[in-house]
C-alpha cells in the first residue's frame, strides 16, 4: 500500500479520535448539547472506507463526525456545528447528526435509522443516468439491517444494477440491544447475499477495510452492480451521551480495547515501514493543535442571528415570490 | 382538455425540455399510470426516465430525494395519497428538512404527485384527504390542482421550483373535462377568484371547488346574495392576501373542504381569517368539511361523509338565515 495513504490514515484516525474525546469533554462542559454519538473505536471503518472510496457521493448515519473529517471537512467547521454556531458546516441548524457538504460529496448525517439508504440508491441512479464514473457509498449500522428501508434498497440496487457500496458497520449494538437479539440472521452480510456480492471483514483493521472498499469500488464501477461489506467493529463509548451504557461487561469492553484500530494500524505500519515513530509523534502534536484551534474557533464563533430562523426553509427565489 | 391530459402534457413538456426530469412510481412507465396520467411517456422517453418502481412508497420518495441530490429533477408518483403514509418519514423527516438541516447547502428540486379524496366506494383505506398533514410541515410546498389549467401550469411550476413540492390531485377529477385557458404567467402561489360576488367569500379547492360552484346559484337565489368563490392553487404558501381582500369586501367567510373537520386544513385557514380579519367579519366563519369518520363503503353512507353540492347549499343557506344574511 502507498505510504502516503497510510500516513493520511493515521492522521485522520488520530484526528477523529481526539476530536471525539474533545467533543465529549465539551459536552460535559455544556458547550455541546442534544444528542452526541461518538465513533471512538470505529475509526478504521470511517477513515479506511472514505480514503479507499475517493470522491464519490457518501451518505452516512448520525455517528458521523469522523466520517466528515475523513471526507476532508475542516474540524473547525465541524466542531462549530456541534457548538451550534453560525460558522458550523450547517450554520448551526443541523448539529452533530446533520453535517452536510456537497463540496466533499458528503450528504449527511441522518437521525432516522436507515433513512439514508434510499437516498444513496437514488443518488446512484442519478449518477449512473448522468454518466458519472464515480459510484455511491452508504454506511449504516447493524440496527438498520432489520428495517424495511434496508431490504427495499438491496432489492432496488440489484434490480437497477446500481454502482453502490452498502457498508454495514456492525458494532454489535442498536443502542442497548445486541445484534443477535434483534437479527434472525447473525452474520449480517448474509442478508445481502441473495442480491449482490457480499463479504464480512474485520473493521478494526484499517488495511482490511481499505482493501475491501477498494475492491468494492473497482467492482461497482466496472460492473455497475452493488456490493455489500459488513465491517465488524465496536464503539467504545455508549450509544450517545444520554446512554449509561451499562449493558456491556467490563470484560467485553476490555477485549474491544485490546484490538484498538489505531494501535493495530500503528503496529502494522511500523512493521512494514509505512510509518515512523517520528512521524507519529509529529502527527500527534499536529492533531492536538488542530483540535485546540477547532475548539477555540467554535467557542469564539458567533451564534446565528435570529433571522437565520426563517432562512433555508425554502429556496430564496420561492421566498421572494411569496413576499 | 381532460384533467389527466393536462397533467400528462405538463410532464411531457418538462421531460422534453429538461433531460434531467424523470418520473418514477408504481406502474408509471410501461403500464402508463393507474390513472393514465403518465401514458405515452415510457414509449417516448424510455425506461430510464419513466421509471417503474416496486410497491415500496418509502423508497419511491427516498430514491427521489437521492436523485435530486444526484442532479436530477424527479417527479415521483404515489399512486394515491393513502399510500403516502408508508413514505411519511421520507416526506416529513427527509424531504422537508434536508435544506434547513444543511444550512441551505442541499436543495431538493423534486415533486411528489398524488391523488387524494373520496372517489366511489373504495372504502376507508383508499378514500381520504390528507392535505392537512403536508401543509402543516415546514419545508414542503403543497399545491392543489382544481382543473386542467391549474393542473398543467401548477405542475410545470412545481417541477421548475427548487423546493420539494407535494402536488395533490383529486381522483375523481382525472376524467373530467375543463376549458383550458392559456395563462403563461400562472403562479400557483396566487389564488384565483373564479367567481366574483359581494356578500359571501367561499374558499375551496380540488373537487369541492366544483361542488361549491354548483351550489352557488341555489345559495344566491335563496338568500338573494352574490358569492365570491376563491380557488386556492397552493396551501403552502397560502395566499391570505386574496382571501383577506375578498373578506373585507363581503364581510363573510366560508370554507369548503372534503377532509374530516377536526384538525382540518380548513380549521387552519379559518383560524387565520379569524385572527387577521376578525373586525371585517359580520358573521361567524363557516367550515363545511367531511364528517369525522373513516370513509364508509356503502354509497349512501359515503355520500353522507363528504360535502355535496346539495349539502353545501343547504348549510350555507341555513347559516346565512341564522346570521341575517
Amino acid at each position: 500500500m502507498n505510504k502516503s495513504y497510510v500516513e493520511k490514515a493515521y492522521y485522520l484516525m488520530k484526528l477523529g479520535r481526539e476530536f471525539e474525546y474533545r467533543a465529549k469533554e465539551e459536552y460535559m462542559k455544556g458547550n455541546i448539547a442534544g444528542f452526541l454519538h461518538l465513533a471512538i473505536g470505529e475509526e478504521a471503518v470511517h477513515v479506511g472506507a472514505s480514503l479507499a472510496f475517493g470522491k464519490g457521493d457518501l451518505f452516512v448515519h448520525y455517528r458521523e463526525h469522523v466520517w466528515a473529517l475523513a471526507r476532508g471537512m475542516d474540524p473547525k467547521y465541524v466542531m462549530a456545528e456541534l457548538f451550534g454556531k453560525v460558522t458550523g458546516v450547517s450554520k448551526g441548524k443541523g448539529g452533530s447528526m446533520h453535517l452536510y457538504d456537497p463540496k466533499f460529496n458528503f450528504y449527511g448525517g441522518n437521525a432516522i435509522v436507515g433513512a439514508q439508504i434510499p437516498h444513496a440508491v437514488g443518488a446512484a441512479y442519478a449518477r449512473k443516468f448522468l454518466g458519472h464514473t464515480e459510484g455511491v457509498m452508504v454506511a449504516f449500522g447493524d440496527g438498520a439491517t432489520n428495517a424495511g428501508n434496508f431490504y427495499e434498497s438491496l432489492n432496488l440496487a440489484a434490480l437497477w444494477e446500481l454502482p453502490i457500496i452498502f457498508l454495514c458497520e456492525n458494532n454489535y449494538y442498536a443502542i442497548g440491544t445486541r445484534v443477535d437479539r434483534a437479527s434472525a440472521i447473525k452474520d449480517l452480510y448474509k442478508k445481502a447475499k441473495p442480491f449482490m456480492v457480499a463479504e464480512q471483514i474485520n473493521g478494526m483493521d484499517f488495511f482490511e477495510v481499505f482493501e475491501a472498499v477498494e475492491r468494492a469500488k473497482e467492482y461497482i464501477e466496472t460492473e455497475s452492480k452493488p456490493y455489500f461489506i459488513e465491517a465488524l467493529t465496536y464503539r467504545y463509548e455508549p450509544h450517545s451521551m444520554s446512554d449509561p451504557g451499562d449493558y456491556r461487561s467490563p470484560r467485553e469492553l476490555k477485549v474491544a480495547h485490546d484490538r484498538d484500530p489505531i494501535e493495530i494500524l500503528k503496529k502494522k505500519a511500523l512493521e512494514k515501514g509505512l510509518l515512523t515513530e517520528e512521524y507519529i509523534k509529529k502527527i500527534d502534536e499536529k492533531v492536538q493543535q488542530e483540535i485546540e484551534e477547532a475548539v477555540k474557533f467554535a467557542l469564539e464563533s458567533p451564534e446565528p442571528d435570529l433571522d437565520e430562523l426563517y432562512k433555508d426553509v425554502y429556496c430564496e427565489v420561492c421566498t421572494d415570490v411569496v413576499s | 382538455m381532460l384533467y389527466r391530459e393536462a397533467l400528462n402534457k405538463a410532464l411531457d413538456e418538462m421531460m422534453e425540455k429538461d433531460p434531467t426530469v424523470v418520473i418514477l412510481g408504481e406502474d408509471v412507465g410501461f403500464y402508463g399510470g393507474n390513472y393514465r396520467v403518465t401514458e405515452g411517456l415510457y414509449a417516448k422517453y424510455g425506461e430510464k426516465r419513466a421509471i417503474d418502481t416496486p410497491i415500496a412508497e418509502n423508497s419511491i420518495v427516498g430514491n427521489a430525494i437521492g436523485m435530486a441530490i444526484g442532479g436530477l429533477r424527479p417527479v415521483a408518483e404515489i399512486m394515491t395519497v393513502n399510500f403516502s403514509l408508508i413514505a411519511m418519514d421520507q416526506i416529513v423527516n427527509q424531504m422537508a428538512k434536508i435544506r434547513y438541516m444543511s444550512g441551505g447547502k442541499v436543495a431538493l428540486p423534486m415533486v411528489v404527485r398524488m391523488p387524494q379524496g373520496t372517489a366511489i366506494q373504495l372504502a376507508a383505506q383508499h378514500s381520504q384527504s390528507l392535505e392537512r398533514m403536508f401543509a402543516s410541515v415546514p419545508g414542503l410546498r403543497v399545491f392543489v390542482a382544481s382543473d386542467s389549467t391549474s393542473a398543467y401550469y401548477g405542475l410545470k411550476f412545481a417541477i421548475e421550483l427548487d423546493d420539494p413540492v407535494v402536488f395533490l390531485e383529486h381522483e375523481l377529477l382525472y376524467p373530467e373535462k375543463f376549458d383550458f385557458i392559456n395563462r403563461p404567467d400562472f403562479n400557483p402561489f396566487k389564488a384565483d377568484i373564479v367567481k366574483e360576488g359581494k356578500d359571501i367569500t367561499i374558499v375551496s379547492y380540488l373537487k369541492m371547488l366544483h361542488d361549491t360552484l354548483k351550489a352557488v346559484p341555489i345559495i344566491e337565489k335563496e338568500l338573494g346574495v352574490t358569492c365570491e368563490v376563491i380557488d386556492l392553487h397552493s396551501l403552502n404558501p397560502l395566499d391570505m392576501d386574496t382571501i383577506g381582500n375578498s373578506i373585507k369586501k363581503t364581510k363573510r367567510f366560508v370554507i369548503v373542504t372534503e377532509e374530516p373537520k377536526t384538525g382540518s386544513f380548513a380549521a387552519e385557514i379559518t383560524s387565520r381569517v379569524t385572527e387577521e380579519f376578525f373586525y371585517s367579519l359580520d358573521a361567524p366563519p363557516l367550515r363545511i368539511c367531511g364528517e369525522d369518520v373513516p370513509t364508509p363503503y356503502n354509497r349512501k353512507l359515503e355520500l353522507a361523509s363528504i360535502p355535496t353540492p346539495e349539502k353545501i347549499a343547504q348549510k350555507i343557506i341555513s347559516w346565512g338565515k341564522k346570521h341575517g344574511i
